[in-house]
C-alpha cells in the first residue's frame, strides 16, 4: 500500500531494502536527508550496515570503493560540489570496474553558489564511466535504486541514480515501497569474484603502461555499451516482479501524428506531461524522456524519434563555450541520418528556477526553422542583465 | 636427542619470513620504501589486505601485468589510502572477517595530499595500521619538496641558490598530529633497525583500532647517496637525533630508543647531496647547519633520548653493538 514519504526518506528505505553492508556519505544539500534517514534507520536497528560518516565526499567515494573491492555491497549519495570533489574517485571506481551505487541529488554547481536543482553536477561527470540513470519521480527513484544494485553487480560497473534535488528529494509523494521479499528475490547477495581476499591474493589498480592502456579503456567502453541490455533486463524483471513499470532506456509517448518531439531527463518530464494535457490547443507533441544517459542509448533514441521533423531538447545544464551537452550529442548522432529531425536545444530551470507549465509552449514557439543550430537559455529574463550581456 | 618442543620464539627466528613483497620489482637499489614494505609484511604475515597510495611503492611494484605483491593489494589514488583502507575495514567488519588492513603511503600521500583521509580514518577509529614510508620528498615525480622534507634540504622545488638555502620551512611533525587523534598507538621506525620495526608492526597489529607507523626510508636518488649506504644513512638519522625512534600511546610517549652517544648532525648530512650546499664556506650555510643541529638537539632533549648516559651493558640503544650501531665508534 502506498505511503506518503519524502523522496529522500523513500530512497533511504529503498537503499536499506537492498541490504548494502557499507554506506558512506557526507552531508550536502539537497542530498542530506538521504544520509540522515539512513542514519536513523541504522540507529533504530532497522538497517544493519557499517555506516561510515566520512570527512569529505572524496572519502565517501573512496570508502565505498574500498568496501566494494573487499566484497561488500556499498552505497553512497552526494550532490553538486560533492560530486565534483569526488570526481577523481568516480573515474577510478569505473576504471577498476568496481560495482556500487550512488544517488546524485542533482543540484547546480558554484559559482555563483546555488543550492537548488539543475543537472550540471551529473553533466560534469558524464565521461567518468558510470552508468547514469535519471528518475522522473520518487516512485521511480525507489525502483531504480533497487535495479541499480543489480545492474552494477551484473555489469561490474558503478551506477549513479540521478534524482532532481528538492523537486524530488524534498517532496512528499505516495510511494509504494517494495517488500523485503521482492527485493531479496530480485537482488541476490553480492558475490564479487575479484574481491580482496588473502586466500586468493590479487593486485587491483596497478600501473598500466601505453602497451596496455588503450585495451583497458576499450574494454571499459565496451562494457558500458553492453550495459544497456542489463538496464533493460532489470526494468523488465522488476516490472514482472512488482507489477510496476519504470523507464528502461528511453520512454516516448504522444499522438501518432506528432512531428515535434520534446526530450528531457528527470522530473520536468512530469511538468511537460501536465502542460500537454492542460493545453489541448497545442500542436501534437511527443514527449521523450531519456532515463538512461550513460550509456547513451542511441538505437532507442533513434526509435523514439522516428518520424519527427523537429526535436526540442530541454537541458538542466549548460556547457559554456558549446551550448548543451545532450543537444550536441544528439546533433552529432543524427548528423549522418537522412531523416534526422532538426534539433533545438534549450537550458531551462538552471539553479532551481521554476519550470512552469508554460515552458512547453515557450519551447515550441522558440523552435523555428530559421534558427536550427540554436541553443539558448529558454527562461532567461534579459531585462535583469546589463545591455552588453543580453 | 632432545625431543622437547622447541621454544616457539626460537623456532620463529629460524623459519624463513613471509615475503609479502617479493623480489623482482623495479625499485632502485637501496630503496627505503621497498625495504619498509618488505619488513612490514614480514611481520604481518599473509592475512592482510593492503591499500597503497599512488607513489613510488605502487609504481615500482605493479607494472601490469606483473605484481610483486603476494597479499591482496589495491591502489586507488594519491590522496585516499586512508579512506580506501577504512572502506575495506568496514567491509571486513560487516562480513565478520578478522583480516587486518594495512595502508601504505609515502610522505606526500600522508603528510600532504592524503592528510584529510588519514585524519578521518584515525578519528573514526578504523582498525587499520597506516604505514608512512617517509623519504622526505615527492620522489616518484622527481624529488619535489613535501611538508616532510627537512629544513634546508635541496629538492627540485626547493633548490639552493644565491637567495635560498634549500627548503625554507620545517619538517611537519606528523607523529604529534597523528597522536593528537588519541589513537592507541603511533610510532616511528627506521629501515636501519629491522627487528625494532617488525616489533612495532606486531605491536600495532595486536591493537584493535587505528595505529600509525612512520618509517624513515632513504631514497638514494632523491637524497643523493649510494644505494649501498641507505641503511648507514638511515642509522645516522637516528643516531644524530634527526629522526628519533619513539612510541606513543594515546598521545603520550611510552618508549624511546636511546642514543647513548649522539653523533653530530653534520655526519648524517655530509653523506647526502641534498645537503651539500650546507658545507660551503658561507655564513648562511653555517647558520643552517647550526639550525639543523639545534633541531636534533631539541629532539634529543624533548624525548630524553640520551637516557642516563653511556651504559656498557646497554642492549636497547640505537648505537650499541646489539643494534649494529658501533661501526663508526
Amino acid at each position: 500500500m502506498p505511503a506518503a514519504l519524502e523522496g529522500s526518506q523513500a530512497i533511504a528505505r529503498a537503499v536499506a531494502l537492498c541490504r548494502p553492508q557499507v554506506v558512506a556519505a557526507y552531508p550536502i544539500t539537497p542530498q542530506t536527508h538521504i544520509v540522515e534517514n539512513i542514519s536513523k534507520l541504522v540507529a533504530d536497528g532497522r538497517f544493519d550496515c557499517e555506516l561510515v560518516s566520512v570527512e569529505s565526499e572524496f572519502s565517501a567515494a573512496s570508502v565505498v570503493l574500498g568496501a566494494a573491492a573487499a566484497g561488500a555491497r556499498a552505497y553512497t549519495a552526494s550532490s553538486s560540489q560533492g560530486i565534483l570533489l569526488m570526481t577523481e574517485v568516480l573515474y577510478d571506481i569505473s576504471g577498476m570496474r568496481i560495482p556500487l551505487v550512488l544517488t546524485c541529488a542533482n543540484r547546480a554547481v558554484s559559482a555563483p553558489l546555488n543550492i537548488w536543482n539543475d543537472q550540471q553536477d551529473a553533466m560534469a561527470v558524464r565521461d567518468s564511466g558510470w552508468i547514469m540513470l535519471f528518475c522522473a519521480d520518487n516512485q521511480e527513484a525507489v525502483d531504480t535504486t533497487v535495479q541499480a544494485f543489480r545492474i552494477a553487480e551484473r555489469t561490474e560497473l558503478p551506477v549513479m541514480v540521478c534524482v532532481d534535488g528538492f523537486t524530488l528529494t524534498h517532496t512528499l509523494e505516495p510511494i509504494d515501497l517494495p517488500s523485503q521479499e521482492d527485493v531479496d528475490a530480485f537482488l541476490p547477495p553480492f558475490e564479487f569474484e575479484r574481491r580482496l581476499d588473502p586466500a586468493r591474493p590479487i593486485s587491483q589498480g596497478t600501473l598500466v603502461s601505453p602497451e596496455w592502456f588503450p585495451e583497458v579503456r576499450h574494454a571499459n567502453y565496451q562494457a558500458l555499451l553492453a550495459a544497456e541490455a542489463e538496464i533493460e533486463a532489470a526494468a523488465r524483471d522488476w516490472a514482472g516482479l512488482v507489477g510496476r513499470e519504470t523507464g528502461a532506456l528511453v520512454e516516448a509517448d504522444g499522438p501518432g501524428e506528432a512531428r515535434t518531439g520534446v526530450l528531457c531527463m528527470g522530473s520536468i518530464h512530469g511538468t511537460l506531461e501536465a502542460a500537454r494535457a492542460a493545453a489541448p490547443d497545442l500542436e501534437p507533441v511527443r514527449l521523450i524522456r531519456l532515463r538512461c544517459f550513460r550509456p547513451l542509448p542511441l538505437a532507442a533514441i533513434e526509435a523514439a524519434c522516428a518520424g519527427l521533423d523537429r526535436l526540442i531538447v530541454l537541458e538542466r545544464a549548460i556547457a559554456p563555450g558549446l551550448g548543451g551537452v545532450l543537444t550536441t550529442e544528439l546533433r552529432a548522432f543524427f548528423a549522418d541520418r537522412a531523416d534526422a529531425p532538426r534539433i533545438y536545444g534549450f537550458a531551462v530551470g538552471l539553479g532551481g528556477r521554476d519550470v512552469p507549465l508554460e515552458t512547453l509552449g515557450r519551447a515550441l514557439a522558440s523552435s523555428a526553422a530559421d534558427n536550427p543550430r540554436h541553443f539558448a537559455v529558454l527562461d532567461l529574463e534579459p531585462e535583469k542583465l546589463p545591455e552588453e550581456d543580453r | 636427542m632432545d625431543h622437547q618442543c622447541p621454544d616457539p620464539d626460537r623456532l620463529r627466528l629460524r623459519q624463513p619470513r613471509f615475503q609479502g613483497l617479493t623480489s623482482g620489482h623495479r625499485a632502485c637499489a637501496g630503496c627505503g620504501a621497498a625495504i619498509t614494505a618488505r619488513l612490514v609484511l614480514e611481520a604481518t604475515g599473509p592475512d592482510v589486505l593492503v591499500a597503497n597510495a599512488t607513489g613510488c611503492l605502487e609504481v615500482f611494484s605493479t607494472p601490469w601485468p606483473e605484481s610483486a605483491w603476494r597479499v591482496p593489494w589495491i591502489h586507488s589514488l594519491f590522496e585516499n589510502a586512508g579512506s580506501v583502507a577504512a572502506g575495506m575495514e568496514a567491509a571486513l567488519k560487516a562480513q565478520g572477517r578478522d583480516t587486518k588492513v594495512i595502508a601504505f603511503g609515502g610522505d606526500g600521500g600522508t603528510f600532504d595530499i592524503g592528510f584529510r583521509a588519514l585524519s578521518g580514518m584515525l578519528e573514526r577509529y578504523h582498525n587499520v595500521l597506516y604505514v608512512c614510508y617517509d623519504n622526505e620528498a615527492y620522489m616518484n615525480t622527481g624529488v619535489q619538496r613535501s611538508s616532510s622534507t627537512p629544513h634546508a634540504a635541496r629538492t627540485t622545488t626547493s633548490p639552493p641558490g644565491k637567495a635560498r638555502m634549500g627548503k625554507r620551512h620545517l619538517k611537519k611533525d606528523i607523529l604529534s598530529i597523528v597522536a593528537a587523534h588519541h589513537i592507541p598507538y603511533a610510532a616511528t621506525a627506521s629501515v636501519a633497525y629491522p627487528p625494532d620495526l617488525r616489533k612495532k608492526v606486531r605491536r600495532a597489529l595486536a591493537i584493535e583500532g587505528p595505529t600509525f607507523l612512520h618509517v624513515h626510508s632513504p631514497c638514494p636518488l632523491g637524497w643523493g647517496h649510494d644505494g649501498a649506504l641507505s641503511i648507514e644513512i638511515a642509522r645516522l638519522a637516528v643516531e644524530t637525533g634527526m629522526f628519533p625512534l619513539i612510541e606513543l600511546e594515546r598521545g603520550g610517549v611510552t618508549g624511546v630508543m636511546p642514543i647513548r652517544n649522539p653523533r653530530p648532525v653534520a655526519e648524517y648530512l655530509r653523506r647526502q647531496a641534498r645537503f651539500r650546499h650546507l658545507f660551503q664556506d658561507d655564513a648562511k650555510a653555517r647558520e643552517e647547519l647550526e639550525h639543523l643541529q639545534a633541531i636534533a638537539d631539541h629532539n634529543i632533549e624533548f624525548y630524553g633520548l640520551t637516557g642516563h648516559g653511556p651504559d656498557a651493558l646497554d642492549t636497547e640503544g640505537a648505537d650499541t653493538a646489539h643494534r649494529g650501531g658501533m661501526r663508526w665508534a
